[in-house]
């Protein structure tokens, strides 16, 4: 094979001399291939391409139970199981329920709301370094995928949230106009969770460790979220600083997760909610939701190097 | 040697002359400028195995990347061409010589590592491959597909009934209603081949591997190749049949270990690669 690297080509190239190229690029209005749009041009490709976003992420969550027997039965049934189980641990064998009233309800609507942000994010790290055939395939804004993992799990969570529904009126919470409070909440988790996803996105594409180290982050901020315990009445009784109550209670997740509470549970009481609970929850949506963003947008030439 | 072709100052000459007439001006589409691609591939340098060594890495962030235990591919070095409105480029080479890699540059999917490709408008890869779920009924892969190559639910709803009629999934029954994973091979690269094909582009970069399906779907394909040819602006097409080259192509690169050997009219160069090959 020497005469590869030996033998001079026979025939004179086409190729532009250099420096010209540029020119002559510039001169017919060609553009560089695989640039980073601008922001604005970024934000219209990806609304040109919702109906992708969307079909995508409904696609998974169908191909997700396709093989099973029950089908899309598993959608409603795998988060009721989960809320057995966590039951069973929490409720039964360490009595966490105790000053908790409606500990059930309590307990499955921390476990819910926990679950789409924490689904959220480990789907986030996996969205572009697990997808790399098709972001090696295909031209969309890169933005797509992380987004689309994210509805994935809203869809997810809508199931559960019928599931909910249904453990709520069986342990007597009555319905109530504050119900409605949910969309509004859930709307800006799903911000949150969608930022959050699109910068461990950015990070698992570079660094695919990221995906091994996430169950761990995720885990520790499960617990201090309250999801299986009341902040507000571990708060009360505990002698702890008071810059480690204000950490623990505006927490993007345990905000989520009380305000979902306070909305659900008629023994959930407002003051059980930090203070500027709303603005707290809109402060992270949008934190994370346009910074999330912006952070992903400066890398997007870059994904597809594997 | 590329650098001898990059620094080439010939006018731009005979090599793709044949392709448009004298006198007619040609208009450039892409224009690739000492283009380098480079793969970088965790975890094949020795002491990978031991955790120490994997901690080491991290820890010493300023290392070289050989000593962190990447490995650099150098898959393209330095190529530069013109490709004009209206030509038919054939990329020939042995396996591994870059010829999909730079592909994948072209159309703005892979990083280069250095040099430039300018582009007019978006070029496009045949294939939905990565797309599809195989769980899914190939119906509903029709949509998908459809929509991750960005056409809309309008464009496609009209197409359907086309895409399936040209992939012939149902001349043996209702296989579109059942999931992808219960077809056979040949059946999905067909369904698959009809649904990338659905979309007309501008530039068009085809890579081999068309030649699945039986006798009578490869006629079909080859068929609408040739119509997206004349709606295309450009074509490029990766394969390793000769004739399928000759077929299609006026002009055409050679690339061989990553380096661009030959740049010129399909039969000058194919002469050539079939004397190196030992065809």
């Amino acid at each position: 094979m020497s005469q590869v690297l030996n033998t001079p080509p026979p025939t004179a190239s086409s190729a532009s001399p250099t420096g010209d190229a540029a020119a002559l690029a510039a001169r017919y209005g060609l553009t560089v291939s695989g640039a980073r749009p601008s922001l604005p041009a970024y934000v219209r490709q990806l609304w040109e391409r919702r109906h992708f976003i969307t079909a995508f992420a409904t696609a998974k969550l169908t191909a997700q139970y396709s093989q099973a027997k029950l089908g899309q039965v598993w959608q409603v049934m795998t988060p009721l199981l989960n809320a057995a189980v966590y039951y069973f641990i929490f409720g039964v064998l360490l009595g966490t329920k105790h000053g908790v009233p409606d500990f059930v309800p309590f307990l499955v609507t921390g476990v819910f709301i926990w679950t789409f942000t924490q689904s959220s994010i480990m789907a986030g790290t996996r969205a572009i370094s697990g997808s790399l055939g098709l972001v090696r395939a295909l031209h969309f804004p890169r933005a797509a995928l992380p987004v689309s993992y994210a509805i994935q799990q809203l869809q997810q969570l809508l199931f559960s949230m019928a599931a909910l529904v249904v453990i709520l009126l069986c342990f007597g919470v009555p319905v109530s106009a504050s119900w409605l409070l949910v969309v509004p909440v859930l709307t800006l988790q799903f911000l949150f969770n969608a930022g959050v996803a699109m910068v461990v996105a950015r990070m698992g594409a570079k660094t695919p460790d990221i995906a091994q180290l996430m169950p761990f982050l995720l885990r520790t901020w499960m617990y201090v979220s309250g999801v299986m315990w009341s902040i507000a009445a571990t708060v009360k009784n505990s002698h702890m600083p008071h810059w480690a109550e204000v950490a623990l209670e505006s927490n993007p997740a345990a905000v989520y997760i009380d305000l979902t509470r306070f909305a659900l549970i008629d023994s959930f009481h407002a003051h059980q909610l930090p203070h500027h609970v709303w603005a707290l929850a809109i402060g992270w949506a949008l934190l994370a939701g346009v910074g999330g963003f912006i952070y992903f947008w400066k890398a997007e030439e870059t994904y597809g190097r594997g | 040697m590329a650098d001898i072709i990059a620094q080439d100052t010939q006018p731009q000459d005979s090599a793709a002359g044949a392709a448009s007439a004298a006198g007619a001006e040609r208009v450039p589409t892409v224009v690739a400028d000492r283009v380098d691609i480079v793969y970088r591939v965790n975890g094949t340098g020795a002491g990978r195995g031991s955790a120490t060594a994997a901690l080491n890495r991290i820890l010493r962030r300023k290392q070289s990347e050989k000593a962190a235990g990447v490995r650099r591919v150098h898959a393209v070095k330095c190529v530069s061409f013109t490709a004009y409105r209206g030509e038919a480029i054939g990329l020939i080479g042995t396996n591994g010589s870059g010829k999909s890699t730079l592909l994948k540059a072209v159309a703005g999917l892979l990083p280069v590592e250095s040099g430039k490709i300018y582009t007019d408008g978006q070029p496009s890869l045949l294939g939905v491959n990565a797309a599809l779920m195989n769980d899914l009924t190939g119906e509903r892969n029709v949509y998908l597909g459809g929509l991750a190559m960005g056409m809309s639910r309008e464009q496609i709803k009209e197409r359907y009934q086309e895409i399936v009629d040209f992939s012939g999934i149902n001349e043996k029954g209702d296989f579109i209603t059942l999931p992808m994973r219960t077809y056979s091979s040949g059946m999905s690269a067909r369904l698959r081949f009809s649904i990338a094909a659905a979309k007309d582009h501008d530039v068009l970069m085809i890579d081999e591997a068309l030649a699945t399906g039986d006798r009578s779907f490869q006629k079909r394909s080859e068929a609408r190749i040739r119509e997206l040819r004349k709606t295309a602006g450009t074509v490029f097409l990766v394969s390793h049949n000769n004739k399928s080259i000759r077929d299609t192509c006026d002009r055409v690169l050679w690339l061989e270990r990553g380096e661009l050997r030959m740049d010129g009219p399909t039969e000058d160069v194919l002469k050539e690669y079939e004397k190196f090959t030992g065809k």
